[in-house]
């Protein structure tokens, strides 16, 4: 069942472009991982899908979703060093839609209470968000995001910048997410833990590619940026064109 | 020592004093967080020049300096929210050409006197009206603050995150602004409008200096905004000094103090 449709479309600043003529469907409790390199507008293309951003042309399609249903877990961007929070506010503050109330009630509590023991900081919640590590910060504003969603989760490069147990941690968080039935759109640079993790790869380039993480390890494009041989029959009978890359 | 109190005067710029220093406090936090603390520097001088053409003119000069205040808040926050202009200079060259305009007016009318009291503020300044005003606009201020609080508080700590799940963060933007227009304009004749952004942005930088999360800021600035207004104001009366000096000044001990007690908490 499609949950999102891009169609035919274009995103840019002040008219523009960055991204041309892009189609394609996020269905139900997909994993899909965008690829391509820095400044080609995956970015952008994250923001068109949360509404932050209104395409130049085209148009994006929600079918039974309101945009604002989407959770995200923003690019890594210097959240103010110093910003005197506590985990459990920035968590809660995921739990600012629907209805309206002047504080957060218990439901809002509870809310944030579950998706802080899911992404496994219970036992910080009254500590400062500034004080946490990096890999720590990530995880609490996953659980920010799992507040303002039941149905489809953003994450732009929510990797990027921390050490290997961290990341390892933070992939699990993602897969655990997924299998409960969150559909899920990540942007990352870690091609090959997404053709593994991923059940969709999108690839942004001149010509861009989307299909499923096996289309895409066969693919040319893919096999191209694909570090690790893949030994099957259709492979390695490809023209071997890794040799430049690697 | 109550005989003070005896006085209308005093009662009203005490009342009024305790009210400013809250909402300026409260605002505070928001403004130093979202990086808008030149906005707030930036409506103290609009609304000086606001006053002296209002009294040139002959008007209640609140009356004319809170619309005009408030307009500027709007103005200010567009250019600061507008990536294509440099907004810290922009703001500037507004500010300072507003305390031109209002220097200028106060000579060209023969206002000179009133300078002083423009400028640095003044306790007997504070009439009936005033009071009046000062009074409706803080329960307004305080009030409009609480109902929206989260909202205040998603929007300054993730502007791009609570527009994403569906926060309209303009119109809180536009109420961040309202009411520091609103402080400003109540905190003005009081503090004096070199001194009023002082105190909007010491209480929360004070308090940050101990406090990690956004709920205790907010209540320690509180609480570090009333005390030191109550004290600099005994001081003024014991000592004469000029009220929104000694106010300004009892708030830079305490962030020395606050200072010193982070540092020999952080060992
Ligand atoms: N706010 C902006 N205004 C103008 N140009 C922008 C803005 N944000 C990004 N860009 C430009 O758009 C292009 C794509 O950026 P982005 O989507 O962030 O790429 P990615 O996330 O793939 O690294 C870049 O060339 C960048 O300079
Ligand atoms: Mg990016």
């Amino acid at each position: 069942m499609s949950l999102i449709e891009i169609k035919n479309v274009t995103m840019g600043y002040e008219g523009v472009p960055v991204l041309k003529n892009l189609s394609f469907v996020v269905n139900k409790g997909d994993y899909l991982c965008i690829v391509g390199e820095n400044g080609s507008g995956k970015s952008t293309l994250m923001k068109g899908i949360l509404g932050l951003n209104a395409p130049i042309d085209g148009e994006i399609v929600y079918n039974n979703l309101d945009k604002s249903e989407i959770g995200y877990l923003p690019q890594k961007k210097m959240i103010q060093k110093d910003f005197p929070a506590s985990v459990m506010e920035v968590v809660l503050s995921g739990c600012v839609k629907r209805k309206f109330h002047i504080f957060h009630n218990r439901y809002d509590r509870e809310i944030a209470e579950k998706n802080i023991s899911i992404v496994k900081m219970s036992n910080h919640k009254k500590r400062s968000f500034s004080d946490l590590s990096g890999g720590q910060q990530q995880r609490v504003l996953l659980a920010r995001a799992l507040c303002a969603t039941e149905k489809v989760i953003v994450l732009d490069e929510p990797v990027t910048g921390l050490d290997p147990i961290a990341t390892a941690d933070m992939y699990s968080l993602i897969k655990e997410i997924n299998r409960k039935g969150i559909t899920v759109i990540m942007v990352t640079h870690d091609i090959n833990s997404a053709v593994r993790n991923a059940s969709h790869i999108l690839h942004i380039s001149d010509t861009a590619f989307y299909g499923t993480a096996h289309q895409y390890i066969h693919s040319e494009v893919g096999n191209k940026f694909l570090l690790t041989e893949c030994p099957c029959d259709v492979c390695s009978h490809l023209p071997k064109r890794r040799g430049d890359n690697v | 020592m109550f005989d003070i109190f005896s006085y209308g005067f005093v009662t009203r710029a005490i009342i009024v004093g305790a009210l400013v220093s809250l909402c300026a406090s409260l605002i505070g936090t928001v403004l130093v967080l979202k990086r808008y603390s030149m906005i707030g520097d930036g409506l103290s001088h609009v609304g000086f020049g606001a006053i002296t053409i209002g009294a040139a003119a002959n008007l209640t000069p609140i009356y004319f300096a809170l619309p005009m205040v408030i307009i500027s808040a709007f103005i200010l926050l567009k250019i600061s929210s507008n990536s294509k202009i440099s907004g810290d200079s922009a703001i500037a060259i507004i500010s300072s050409s507003a305390l031109a305009i209002g220097i200028t007016v106060c000579s060209i009318t023969g206002m000179n006197s009133d300078l002083n009291s423009y400028l640095f503020g003044s306790i007997i300044a504070i009439g009936r009206t005033d009071a009046v005003f000062a009074i409706v606009l803080s329960v307004v201020i305080i009030s409009t603050f609480f109902i929206f609080y989260n909202k205040i508080f998603a929007v300054t700590f993730d502007e791009d995150f609570a527009r994403a799940t569906g926060t309209k963060a303009n119109i809180y933007n536009m109420v961040i602004a309202l009411l520091t227009a609103l402080t400003v304009v109540i905190g003005m004749r009081i503090m004096g409008t070199l001194l009023i952004s002082a105190l909007i942005i010491f209480p929360s930088l004070t308090s940050m200096r101990i406090f990690k999360n956004f709920r205790g800021v907010i209540i320690s600035s509180v609480a570090v905004s009333l005390v030191c207004f109550f004290i600099g104001m005994f001081i003024s009366f014991g000592f004469n000094t000029p009220a929104g000096a000694t106010v300004v000044l009892t708030n830079l001990l305490m962030f020395i103090l606050f200072s010193i007690i982070s540092k020999i908490l952080k060992r």
